[in-house]
C-alpha cells in the first residue's frame, strides 16, 4: 500500500449557537490514498458536505470551524497550517469540484480566464504556456471545439459542458486529492454517467485521490473503491464498497441501501380494457411572439411537446420517463389544463378537455388532480394544512363541516396527525407536506392523479414511504396514475406501463418489464445503461 | 407577532429609529395642545434666537415661532407622506398584480405606462403637477402618488410573476380556484412584507419630496410644513441661522427614523437576508 | 453571431426602445397643457398675460386650438418635432433656445455630481464591505444613513452657512465672476471653483445611496458560491474581491445609476435654486415664479429625453460589464 495522502482523525466541526445541534461533524475518522475514490454517503444534513469543506479550508468562518481533531495531508496537519500554506494547497494540490457549475462559475468571467487562473496563482508560466494548457485540459474533459469555449461564458455552455469545464479547472495542476461535492446531482443520468466516467479515467490518468461526496447509493456503487457512511455527523459504519453495500452491519446503512429503488420492474397488474384519459396528438409550443418594432430576430418558437398519443388505462400506473427538456412535465400541465395545447385532443370519459373554456373546465376539476414535485412551493405558507387540503371540496360546493371531516380522514390516510389540521406548511418536513400535497390532491376524490416527480425532492428513506403510500392509495381508490419520474429505478417500482419522452416525442412505449428487458428505442437503451449503480442493483436483486 | 417583534428588536438602530419616529408622531399628535394658536401668527419680537423672548428655538423676520412651525410641520410631514403613499401603494398593487398575473398584453401596456412615468424626472414631474393644479395639500398629495407608485408596480409585478409559476397557485388552478380568489387570497399574502418594506420607504421618500416642494415655494400656502419653513428663511441665512437649522434638523431625524424603521422592518421580514451580518 | 454585431443589435434596440418612450412623453406633455387652466394659449403665452392679443390669435391658428383634440396633438407633435416649443414672454426668447442655453451649464453639474457620487459611492462601499464590523465600516455606514435622510436644499443651505460665509472658501451663489471677466484657464478655474458647493451637495444624497448599495451588493456577491470556487483555486482575498467579486457587486450599482438619473434632474432644480446655479433647474425655480407653465413644460421635455439618453448609455455600459445580456 502506498502512503496516505489524507488522513482525518477524530474531526470535531462545531455549529453556531442555535443550530439544531452543536457539532455537525463529531469525532469523524477517514483515509485516503492515492488513486483510491473514497464515498462519503449520507441524507441531507449529515454533514458530509461540511467534512468536504473543512478538509479545504472552505468552512463558512467564523460561524462554523473545526473545533477538535486533525486533518492530516502528508505530514501536514491542514487545521493548524497558515492561510498563506492553504492558498498554496488549494486549487494546486487539493481541489474541489462542486455540485451546481452555474453557481460555481463566476457568470462574468470567461472559462478560459477562469481556468487561467489557478496556473497564474500557483507557479510560474509564462501566458503562451498557460493558454495552451488549458486548451489541452479543455481538450482532456471532451469538450467540442475548446478554443472557441475559451471565450464562452458560463452561460453559454449545457450544465453537462460546465461540470466538465469544473473538471478540467480542478486537474488543472495535476493534484494529489480532488473532492468532489455531490458533482452529479444537478445533472441528467446520461450525462451523470459521462461525468461518472470522465472523474474514473482521469483519476486513471493523474493517479489520483478522490473524496466523493454523495447522497445515492446507486453512484457509489459505480465509482468507491471504499465507503463512509454518516448520519448526524457522525461515521455509523465505513468498508469497502463491497462489504457496506452488499453487507451492510449497521441498522441505518441497511435501511439506506433497502430504501434504494430496485431496478427489478413490477410485474404489470391486469389492465382493465377501459381506456380514462385518451390523448390524441397533443402538442405545445413555447414561445414565437413578435420581437419589439421588428428589431432582431422574432423569438424562436420551440416545439415542448410534438404530438404525443397516450392511452391511460383505468386502474393503471403509467410512467411518463425523459430527462430535463424532455417536455414531459409540460405535458402533464396540458393535460391537467394548466397550459393551453395548440394541438390534439385531451379525452377525458370521452369529453374533449382540451376544447372547454375556463368555467367549463371547472366541472371536470375533480376528476383529475396533480401531485407537485417540490414540497416546499406546493404549499402555500401562509394557509393552515387543514384549509390547504379543504379548499378544494369548498369551492367545489361540499359544505364546509363535510369538507372538514373528509380533510382529516384524509389527514389520517395519508398517514399524519389530525392535529395538522390547525398547523402551517412550515411546521411539516419534507416527506410530511408531500403528503399533505397528496391529501389535497385526493379531497375532489379524482379518477385520474398525476404525480409530476412526487419523490425526487425527497431522502431516499423517505422517498421509498412517500412511494408506498401512493401504491396503496392507488389501489385502496382504485385511481388510475400517471407517474412523471426522471429516475428510472422509481419508474420500475410504481409503473405497469412506460413511455419514455425525448425532445417532446414519445420514443417507446409499453409494459415496464418488457422496456426494462428488451429496449427498442437507442434512447431508451441509452438511459438503461447510465441508471447508476446498475451492476449493483441487479446483482443485489438477482441474490 | 411576539417573534416578529423579537426579530425586530434584534436590530439596535431599528428600535432606535422606531423611538424617534413615535416621537414625531406624539410631537405631531399635541401640536394644537402645546401651540393652539396659527404657527402663521405673529407671535412676538422678530428675529429672536433660540432661547430669546420665549422663543425655545427662535423666531423668523414675520415673528413666527419656530418650535411652532416645527410642530405643525410635522403633522403635515407626517399626513402627506402616510396618505400619499397609501395611495401609491394601492395603485401600485393593482397595476403590478394584474400585469404579473396576466402577463402578455395586459402586462406589455401596463409596463410602457409604467416605464414612461420611471423615465419621467419624479420631482420635476411633481412640481409641474402641483404647478398646474395650483399648490394646495390635494395636489400636493396627487404630484406625489402619481410620481411613486411606478417603484410598487414594477415590485408587485416581479413578486406576481414568480409567485403565479409556484405550485401552490397551480394547485390552486387544479381545484377550480378563481383568479380574483387565487391573487387575494393566494399571492398576494406572500408579497406583504416586500410591499411593506418599500411602502416604509416611501413614506420617507414622500417626506422628502413634500419638503422639497415646500421649499420652492408649491407648498399648501395656508398649512405650515419644514420644507416652507426653510424656504422662508433662507433670506436670512446670515443673520438668522436657526430658522432654517431646525426645520432640516426635523426633517433629519424624521426621515432618519423611517429609514431605519424600513431597514428594520426590512431584516425582520426577510429571513433570507437576516444572518448576513 | 459574434459578440460585436450582438452589441451593436442591442443598441439599436434599445435606441428604438426609447423612441415611444420620448413620443410618449410630448403626448404626456400635450396634456398637461390642456390640463392646466384656461386656454392653452394663455399658457403658451405665459400666464401673465404679457403677450398681446394679435400674439395670442396667431398662437391660437398655429396651435390650430379652434380644431379638434386629435389635429391639436398632431400640431403639437409636428412643433415639437422641429422642436418649437413657443415662446417666453418673461425671457424675451424661444423656449426651445433659453432650454437649450441653460443646458450646458445642468449638464456640467450633473457630471461632476455622477462622478463624484459613483465614484465615491463604489469606494466608500467596497471599503466597508471589505472591512466588515470594523470601525470604518461602522463609520462609512453611519454617514451614508444619514446623509441618505438628509434633504438637498438643507445641506445646501448649511454648506453656505459653513463653507460660504463663515470660512469664506467657496462663493456662495452663481457659476463664474462675471464681474472679474476671467478668460481661458481662469475662467475654468474660477467656474470650477464655483462648481464644488453645488456638486457635494448634489452628490451626497447620490453618493449615501451608492455607499449602502454596494455595500450589500459585495456582502451579496461575498455569499455566492462561485467565490467559494475561488478560494478552492487557492487565489487571494485580494484576487476575489476586486476581479471576481468587484465586477459582479457593480452591475447592480450601474443599473441603480441609470435608474437614479432622473432623479438628479430633479435635486438639480433644488441644487441649483440654492446656488442659484444658471442651469435649467434654475431656470424651472425662476419660471415657477413668473408662472411660465410652458418653460415649465419645455423644460420638463428636454429632461425626459435627457434621460431616456443617459439610460440608453448605461444600459451599453451594462451590456459590456455582463455578458449574459442578449439580444432577444
Amino acid at each position: 500500500m502506498t502512503q496516505e495522502l489524507l488522513r482525518i482523525s477524530n474531526l470535531d466541526i462545531a455549529l453556531p449557537a442555535g443550530a439544531d445541534r452543536d457539532l455537525a461533524v463529531q469525532g469523524l475518522d477517514l483515509t485516503l490514498s492515492p488513486g483510491e475514490t473514497v464515498c462519503v454517503v449520507g441524507e441531507s444534513g449529515s454533514g458530509k458536505s461540511l467534512t468536504a469543506r473543512a478538509v479545504m479550508g472552505l468552512l463558512p468562518a467564523p460561524h462554523v470551524r473545526v473545533s477538535g481533531g486533525s486533518i492530516d495531508f502528508l505530514g501536514e496537519d491542514l487545521t493548524k497550517v497558515t492561510d498563506a500554506r492553504l492558498r498554496e494547497i488549494r486549487g494546486s494540490e487539493i481541489s474541489m469540484v462542486f455540485q451546481e457549475p452555474m453557481t460555481a462559475l463566476n457568470p462574468v468571467m470567461s472559462i478560459g480566464k477562469q481556468i487561467d487562473e489557478v496556473f497564474r496563482f500557483h507557479g510560474t508560466m509564462s501566458s503562451k504556456e498557460r493558454y495552451e494548457n488549458s486548451l489541452k485540459l479543455l481538450t482532456d474533459v471532451n469538450l467540442p471545439d475548446p478554443a472557441q469555449i475559451m471565450n464562452a461564458y458560463p452561460h453559454e455552455l449545457s450544465g453537462g459542458q460546465r461540470q466538465r469545464a469544473m473538471i478540467a479547472m480542478a486537474l488543472a495542476l495535476s493534484p494529489k486529492i480532488v473532492i468532489a461535492d455531490e458533482p452529479t446531482t444537478a445533472l441528467d443520468v446520461t450525462t451523470q454517467a459521462q461525468i461518472l466516467k470522465l472523474i474514473k479515467d482521469m483519476q486513471g490518468v493523474y493517479n489520483t485521490g478522490v473524496l466523493f461526496i454523495t447522497h445515492d447509493f446507486g453512484v457509489v456503487a459505480d465509482i468507491a473503491d471504499r465507503v463512509v457512511v454518516m448520519q448526524y455527523g457522525k461515521v455509523v459504519e465505513t468498508g469497502s464498497v463491497d462489504k457496506v453495500l452488499n453487507n451492510p452491519e449497521h441498522p441505518y446503512t441497511q435501511a439506506l441501501i433497502a430504501a434504494v429503488p430496485s431496478l427489478q420492474p413490477r410485474t404489470a397488474r391486469q389492465a382493465s380494457d377501459k381506456v380514462v384519459l385518451d390523448v390524441r396528438g397533443l402538442k405545445k409550443n413555447f414561445g414565437g411572439g413578435k420581437s419589439f418594432f421588428g428589431l432582431g430576430k422574432p423569438t424562436r418558437s420551440v416545439a415542448a411537446v410534438r404530438g404525443v398519443d397516450l392511452q391511460l388505462h383505468r386502474g393503471e400506473t403509467l410512467g411518463i420517463v425523459g430527462e430535463s427538456g424532455s417536455g414531459k412535465s409540460t405535458l402533464a400541465r396540458c393535460i391537467i389544463r394548466l397550459m393551453d395545447n395548440n394541438g390534439g385532443d385531451i379525452l377525458l370519459e370521452g369529453v374533449d378537455l382540451a376544447k372547454l373554456g375556463r368555467a367549463a373546465m371547472r366541472e371536470w376539476r375533480p376528476k383529475i388532480q396533480m401531485v407537485f414535485q417540490d414540497p416546499f412551493a406546493s404549499l402555500n405558507p401562509r394557509i393552515k394544512v387543514g384549509e390547504i387540503i379543504s379548499k378544494g371540496p369548498i369551492l367545489q360546493g361540499v359544505a364546509a363541516e363535510e369538507a372538514e371531516t373528509r380533510t382529516r380522514e384524509l389527514l389520517s390516510i395519508v398517514g399524519l396527525d389530525e392535529r395538522a389540521f390547525d398547523r402551517y406548511p412550515h411546521e411539516f418536513s419534507g416527506g410530511q407536506r408531500q403528503r399533505i400535497g397528496i391529501a389535497r390532491s385526493l379531497a375532489l376524490k379524482p379518477e385520474v392523479l398525476i404525480a409530476d416527480e412526487p419523490v425526487s425532492a425527497l431522502d431516499v428513506s423517505i422517498q421509498a414511504q412517500v412511494l408506498e403510500l401512493l401504491e396503496e392509495i392507488r389501489e385502496s381508490m382504485n385511481l388510475s396514475m400517471i407517474f412523471i419520474t426522471h429516475d428510472l429505478r422509481v419508474a420500475a417500482q410504481v409503473c405497469d406501463r412506460l413511455a419514455v419522452m425525448r425532445y417532446g416525442d414519445i420514443v417507446e412505449t409499453g409494459l415496464t418489464a418488457d422496456v426494462f428487458a428488451n429496449p427498442t428505442h437507442e434512447y431508451t437503451k441509452a438511459l438503461l445503461d447510465a441508471v447508476p449503480g446498475k451492476g449493483w442493483k441487479q446483482a443485489a436483486d438477482a441474490a | 407577532m411576539l417573534d416578529f417583534w423579537r426579530l425586530y428588536a434584534k436590530s439596535p438602530s431599528a428600535v432606535f429609529g422606531l423611538v424617534v419616529l413615535i416621537i414625531v408622531i406624539i410631537l405631531a399628535a399635541v401640536a394644537s395642545l402645546i401651540f393652539p394658536e396659527d404657527p402663521f401668527r405673529l407671535a412676538g419680537t422678530p428675529m429672536s434666537g433660540p432661547g430669546e423672548n420665549g422663543f425655545l428655538l427662535g423666531s423668523d423676520t414675520l415673528g413666527r415661532d419656530v418650535a411652532a412651525g416645527i410642530l405643525h410641520g410635522a403633522k403635515t410631514s407626517l399626513m402627506i407622506g402616510l396618505i400619499a403613499t397609501l395611495a401609491a401603494v394601492f395603485i401600485g398593487i393593482f397595476m403590478g398584480a394584474l400585469a404579473g398575473y396576466y402577463g402578455g398584453l395586459i402586462d406589455d401596456m401596463l409596463m410602457r405606462v409604467t416605464e414612461i412615468f420611471q423615465t419621467i424626472p419624479s420631482f420635476v414631474f411633481a412640481i409641474l403637477l402641483v404647478a398646474i393644479m395650483k399648490p394646495s395639500i390635494e395636489s400636493i398629495v396627487i404630484a406625489i402618488t402619481v410620481v411613486s407608485w411606478p417603484g410598487v408596480a414594477r415590485l408587485v409585478r416581479g413578486e406576481f410573476l414568480s409567485l403565479k409559476n409556484r405550485e401552490f397557485v397551480q394547485a390552486c388552478h387544479t381545484l377550480g380556484m378563481g383568479d380574483f380568489q387565487i391573487m387575494m387570497r393566494e399571492i398576494l399574502p406572500n408579497c406583504l412584507s416586500p410591499i411593506i418594506v418599500i411602502g416604509s420607504l416611501m413614506v420617507a421618500t414622500a417626506i422628502l419630496i413634500e419638503s422639497g416642494l415646500a421649499f420652492l415655494g408649491l407648498g399648501d400656502p395656508n398649512i405650515m410644513s419644514w420644507g416652507f419653513q426653510i424656504g422662508a428663511g433662507r433670506t436670512m441665512l446670515r443673520s438668522a441661522w436657526w430658522v432654517c437649522t431646525f426645520p432640516g434638523l426635523a426633517i433629519l431625524a424624521t426621515v432618519l427614523a423611517i429609514n431605519l424603521v424600513g431597514e428594520g422592518l426590512n431584516d425582520a421580514l426577510n429571513p433570507r437576508l437576516r444572518d448576513r451580518n | 453571431m459574434n459578440r460585436t454585431t450582438k452589441s451593436l443589435r442591442y443598441v439599436l434596440k434599445r435606441l428604438a426602445q426609447g423612441v415611444p418612450i420620448i413620443i410618449a412623453i410630448i403626448v404626456l406633455n400635450f396634456f398637461l397643457l390642456h390640463m392646466a387652466e384656461g386656454d392653452a394659449v394663455d399658457v403658451l403665452a405665459g400666464e401673465a398675460g404679457s403677450a398681446t392679443p394679435e400674439y395670442m390669435a396667431e398662437l391660437r391658428a398655429k396651435f390650430g386650438l379652434d380644431q379638434p383634440l386629435p389635429v391639436q396633438l398632431a400640431v403639437y407633435l409636428k412643433n415639437v418635432a422641429v422642436f418649437d416649443l413657443g415662446y417666453s414672454f418673461r425671457h424675451d426668447m424661444p423656449v426651445s433656445q433659453l432650454v437649450l442655453d441653460r443646458f450646458w451649464p445642468t449638464a456640467l453639474l450633473m457630471v461632476s455630481t455622477i462622478i463624484l457620487a459613483i465614484g465615491f459611492g463604489i469606494l466608500l462601499g467596497l471599503i466597508a464591505a471589505t472591512r466588515l464590523n470594523t470601525w470604518k465600516d461602522s463609520v462609512i455606514s453611519v454617514f451614508a444613513l444619514i446623509t441618505y435622510a438628509t434633504p438637498l436644499f438643507w445641506v445646501g443651505l448649511m454648506m453656505i452657512v459653513v463653507f460660504s460665509i463663515h470660512l469664506r472658501w467657496f462663493p456662495t451663489s452663481g457659476m463664474e465672476n462675471i464681474a472679474a471677466f476671467h478668460e481661458g484657464w481662469d475662467r475654468v478655474v474660477d467656474i470650477a471653483h464655483h462648481l464644488v458647493l453645488p456638486t457635494i451637495t448634489l452628490s451626497l444624497f447620490y453618493l449615501a445611496l451608492y455607499t449602502r448599495l454596494m455595500r450589500a451588493s459585495m456582502l451579496e456577491q461575498y455569499g455566492q458560491d462561485y467565490v467559494v470556487t475561488a478560494r478552492a483555486k487557492g487565489l487571494t482575498d485580494r484576487r476575489i474581491t476586486y476581479v471576481h467579486v468587484l465586477r459582479n457587486a457593480l452591475l447592480p450599482v450601474v443599473t441603480m445609476a441609470g435608474v437614479q438619473v432622473g432623479a438628479l434632474i430633479g435635486g438639480s432644480v433644488i441644487v441649483e435654486s440654492v446656488f442659484a446655479w444658471p442651469g435649467l433647474g434654475m431656470l424651472a425655480f425662476e419660471s415657477l415664479f413668473a408662472r411660465d407653465l410652458n418653460l415649465l413644460l419645455g423644460i420638463f421635455l428636454l429632461s425626459s429625453i435627457l434621460v431616456v439618453v443617459v439610460n440608453l448609455i448605461v444600459d451599453v455600459i451594462y451590456s459590456l460589464l455582463d455578458p449574459r445580456i442578449e439580444v432577444s
